[in-house]
This record gives C-alpha cells, sequence and structure tokens, in this order.
C-alpha cells in the first residue's frame, strides 16, 4: 500500500504503469517541434462542432477513446475517470463524460490539473480502490480567451511575459500491472502566493509554488536533480522557467543541465509568435501524454520528475486586484519500479 | 503578504522582459497617424467632391471610420494590424469600432440578445458611460456659465 515518505510524497508501492496515452492538438500546436509526438492534430479551431466548447469537449473525449484503445482496455473496464479543464465549472470535462459511461471526477487544479489526476489515480490504484483508472485534462486557445481576456478579434497587444493557451487534450490511462514508465512517487503541492497580480505573467506567479513541490520532493525522498534524466515544469514559460533555475540555485540546487518547461517545448520560438511560451491544462498534459510518454518508452529517458504547475486564479479575483496563487503537483516516472537513478555525482 | 515577498517582487520586476517601448511608441504613432490622415482624405472627399457642409462631412467620416473598422475586424485584419499598432489602432475611433464589434462576434453563439446584445458593450462600455457623462456634465457647466455670465 503507499507509503507516505517525509512531508508531502507519497511512495507507491505496487508498479503503477502508465499503460496508454491519447493526444490531440491545434493547428498551431501542429506546427511546432513536438508534432509528431501527438496522436491527433487538428483541422481548425471548431473540429467540426458548432462552439468551441464542444470542440474542447469533443477533444477531450477523443483524447480518453485513444487512450483507453491504446492501452488495450474495453471502455466499461475502465473504473474511473479524473478529468478536468479550465472552463467555468469544468464543462470540458463534465460534458465529454457524460458519452463515456465511466465513473467521473472532476478536478479543477487549473493548468496542474492532469498531474493533480494521474496523482489521485495513483492513489487510488495503490490502495486498492481501483485496478485501473484514467486521467484527462484540456485547455483550448479560443475557450480560455473569451473567459480570462478578450474577444479573439479585439485588437490588443500582449506583453513579453504572457503566454499562448495551449488548444489540445492529454489522456493517460494507470492500472496496477503492466510495462513501463511506472509513477514511483506523488508529491502533493502547496498553495504558494508571493503576491504576483500580473495576469499576464503566470510564469512569475507560478514559479515559486514549483520551487517549493521541487525542494520537497528532494527533502522527501533524499534525492537531487541528479536522480532524473529530466524535469519538466508544465507551464512556466521562458520567464519562469529562468526564475526556477534562479531561485534552486539559491538553494543549491543545480537545475542547469536536465531541467526543462513544457510551456518552451510545444512551440517553435523562432518561427512561432507566442511571446513567453505555452500555457494552458493541454500544455503539459500533451507533453507528458505525447512526447515524454514516447520517449519513455523508447528508453530514451528513463527517470522524469513532472511537475504540473497552474494557477488558481479566477478573471473576478483579478478585477478585484487579488494576487495570483500557484500550485505545482509533481509525479516520479521511471521506467524502472521503485525508480530514481543512482546520482552520479 | 507584499512586505514579506516584496524581495521576489522587485527581482521580478527586474527580471522580466519588458516591452520595446520606443518600437511600440513610433508603431502607434505611425498607424495611429495613418488612420487620421485617412480619415482626412474621407473628409476632403465629402467636403470638396460630395460638397457637403463641415458639420455633416465631419459625421460621415466618423460613420465611414467605424464601418472600416468593423468590417476589418469581421475580416479579421484589424487584430492583426492592431498587434504592431498597440495605441495607434486602439485610439482612434476604428479601435472603438473594433472593441464593439469583436464581443459582438464572439458571442453570437450565446443568442442574439443573451449573448450578443449583452456582451457587446464588455470592452466599449467604460467608453461609453464615461464618455456620455462627460458630456452632459459639460454641458450643464456650459448651460450655467452661459446663464451667469451670458454670451
Amino acid at each position: 500500500m503507499a507509503k507516505r515518505t517525509g512531508k508531502q510524497t507519497i511512495s507507491m508501492d505496487k508498479t503503477l504503469s502508465i499503460a496508454g496515452t491519447g493526444t490531440i492538438v491545434g493547428t498551431v500546436e501542429s506546427d511546432g517541434p513536438l508534432s509528431p509526438y501527438f496522436d491527433v492534430h487538428m483541422n481548425d479551431a471548431e473540429w467540426n462542432e458548432e462552439t468551441w466548447e464542444k470542440s474542447e469537449s469533443k477533444m477531450q473525449r477523443e483524447a480518453v477513446k485513444i487512450a483507453i484503445r491504446k492501452s488495450g482496455f474495453e471502455a466499461d473496464k475502465i473504473d474511473c475517470i479524473f478529468a478536468g479543464d479550465l472552463l467555468n465549472q469544468c464543462i470540458s470535462s463534465g460534458f465529454s463524460a457524460r458519452e463515456l459511461e465511466i465513473p467521473f471526477y472532476g478536478l479543477y487544479g487549473a493548468c496542474s490539473t492532469i498531474v493533480e489526476g494521474m496523482s489521485l489515480a495513483s492513489l487510488l490504484i495503490d490502495g486498492g480502490g481501483a485496478d485501473n483508472a484514467l486521467a484527462v485534462a484540456s485547455s483550448h486557445f479560443c475557450t480560455a480567451e473569451r473567459q480570462y481576456r478578450n474577444p479573439l478579434e479585439y485588437g490588443g497587444q500582449r506583453t513579453p511575459t504572457s503566454q499562448r493557451t495551449v488548444t489540445g487534450a492529454g489522456a493517460a490511462v494507470i492500472r496496477n500491472y503492466g510495462s513501463p514508465p511506472y509513477i514511483t512517487h506523488v508529491t502533493t503541492g502547496k498553495v504558494v502566493d508571493f503576491g504576483v497580480t500580473d495576469q499576464n505573467n503566470m510564469g512569475g506567479a507560478m514559479a515559486p509554488a514549483a520551487v517549493d513541490t521541487l525542494i520537497t520532493h528532494f527533502e522527501d525522498l533524499g534525492r537531487s536533480p541528479k536522480n532524473y534524466d529530466l524535469i519538466l515544469t508544465g507551464d512556466l514559460g521562458k520567464f519562469g522557467r529562468d526564475i526556477v533555475i534562479d531561485m534552486m540555485s539559491e538553494r543549491g540546487y543545480d537545475m542547469s543541465e536536465n531541467y526543462s518547461d513544457a510551456g518552451c517545448m510545444i512551440y517553435d520560438f523562432s518561427t512561432q509568435d507566442v511571446h513567453s511560451g505555452a500555457s494552458g491544462c493541454g500544455c503539459v498534459a500533451v507533453v507528458l501524454c505525447g512526447y515524454i510518454f514516447e520517449m519513455m518508452k523508447k528508453g530514451l529517458l528513463n527517470d522524469v520528475l513532472v511537475l504540473g504547475t497552474g494557477a488558481l486564479l479566477s478573471p473576478t479575483s483579478t478585477l478585484q486586484g487579488e494576487s495570483i496563487p500557484g500550485i505545482a503537483h509533481a509525479v516520479a516516472l521511471s521506467t524502472t519500479p521503485g525508480g530514481g537513478k543512482n546520482a552520479v555525482c | 503578504m507584499s512586505n514579506k515577498n516584496s524581495g521576489y517582487l522587485n527581482y521580478i520586476d527586474k527580471t522580466a522582459p519588458k516591452s520595446p517601448i520606443l518600437k511600440d511608441m513610433l508603431m502607434a504613432f505611425l498607424f495611429g497617424g495613418l488612420i487620421c490622415v485617412i480619415g482626412q482624405l474621407f473628409l476632403e472627399l465629402y467636403q470638396n467632391v460630395l460638397n457637403l457642409d463641415d458639420e455633416n462631412s465631419k459625421t460621415a467620416v466618423s460613420i465611414t471610420m467605424v464601418f472600416i473598422g468593423a468590417l476589418l475586424t469581421g475580416l479579421d485584419i484589424y487584430p492583426k494590424l492592431a498587434k504592431h499598432a498597440g495605441a495607434g489602432t486602439i485610439v482612434p475611433i476604428t479601435g472603438f469600432a473594433n472593441s464593439i464589434a469583436s464581443p459582438a462576434m464572439e458571442f453570437k453563439r450565446e443568442g442574439l440578445v443573451t449573448g450578443m446584445a449583452v456582451k457587446m458593450f464588455t470592452v466599449a462600455g467604460p467608453v461609453l458611460v464615461y464618455g456620455i457623462s462627460a458630456s452632459v456634465a459639460v454641458g450643464i457647466i456650459y448651460y450655467l456659465y452661459k446663464i451667469l455670465i451670458g454670451g
């Protein structure tokens, strides 16, 4: 059974395998460097639906179906699903699940949702409450823009620290046996708010939460960045990534060698005008379920620490002048049960 | 909280990449000026070719520019220009047209009454509220001035 290790980390007892994943991305993401790692590339933002909200719901549903198919399960054999998105009342998730007929938990962890879902799925399976579970998260540039910012046709300029919401959905089936990659540890993050109020600087708002979870994870397990081939944060963007490297260095951790941010990977900065990079639930979801999963399957990456980073703000809290609370949840993935390669000093 | 984390907020302020202010100002000047030149050309056209009087030709220019702003918004050209022009496309009357046309387009899907009609002033609403309020206030002051001072 899962065992608490240190302050916020839980070690998995069973070999929790990521059995299969499904990813769907929009047109701008399809033009990015990770495009070959995604399953489905949408031809436009609507994807044959009347509204962008319906399109996002369909993305989530299709990602779930692909993940189930690739994991070799039948849909009715999935014990439960943890789903979330950015829209009010998580409509993309609820509306997609009404056609899936799988027991459903709706989550809101902003852009950390896929990692929160995978954490909860792992805990449920390791505790014996399920044999398998599915985690899914999505975001859509057009639905997020109209909820959080301005209409798409509104003429305005963005600041250099702003990020582009990924149109994408990622899903992963986790089960209590099978082939690697395995989920070996879960570190649950605390809400951290250093007082950043600029909603166009999510990287700056979320970086302290990522640093808090990273340090806690290392201390809880007696590990260091050297225990991983790759440490991946969710969607801090270029600026947020630089802050993490700086803050971790101050605390004595060298992150310069093997650290990357999913928000810096999806788009090509030299040809795509995306300012500080990518953001949204779909950002880390598609990088984790697409690129990371493939690289671990091929054995090109063996130990990966993934942090989903979320900014827990709303348009109302922004208008009321509130600062932005950040959250970061971590899962440690490995191609060997137990995981964590020996640190090379 | 701000005291405890003022060090972090200062660090963010110092290290965050800044907008290229000089370039932004130059582009705003050029695009804003260009829009005004186009407006002036229409004014010349209405006054000298169509022989409208001064007041009517100015009104016709406003109508024309609002139409062009809304049309370019519908064709998805205005936001592409605005990305480079910044304040140069926000401040002129074409920007006002864009700020009404864009939510009207976007919220059509929530219904013509409950969506489009409700949301079309979400961006421009404050301009209307304070613009109209200011004009009423100035009107009252002007009225009182006329009575008291005469003119």
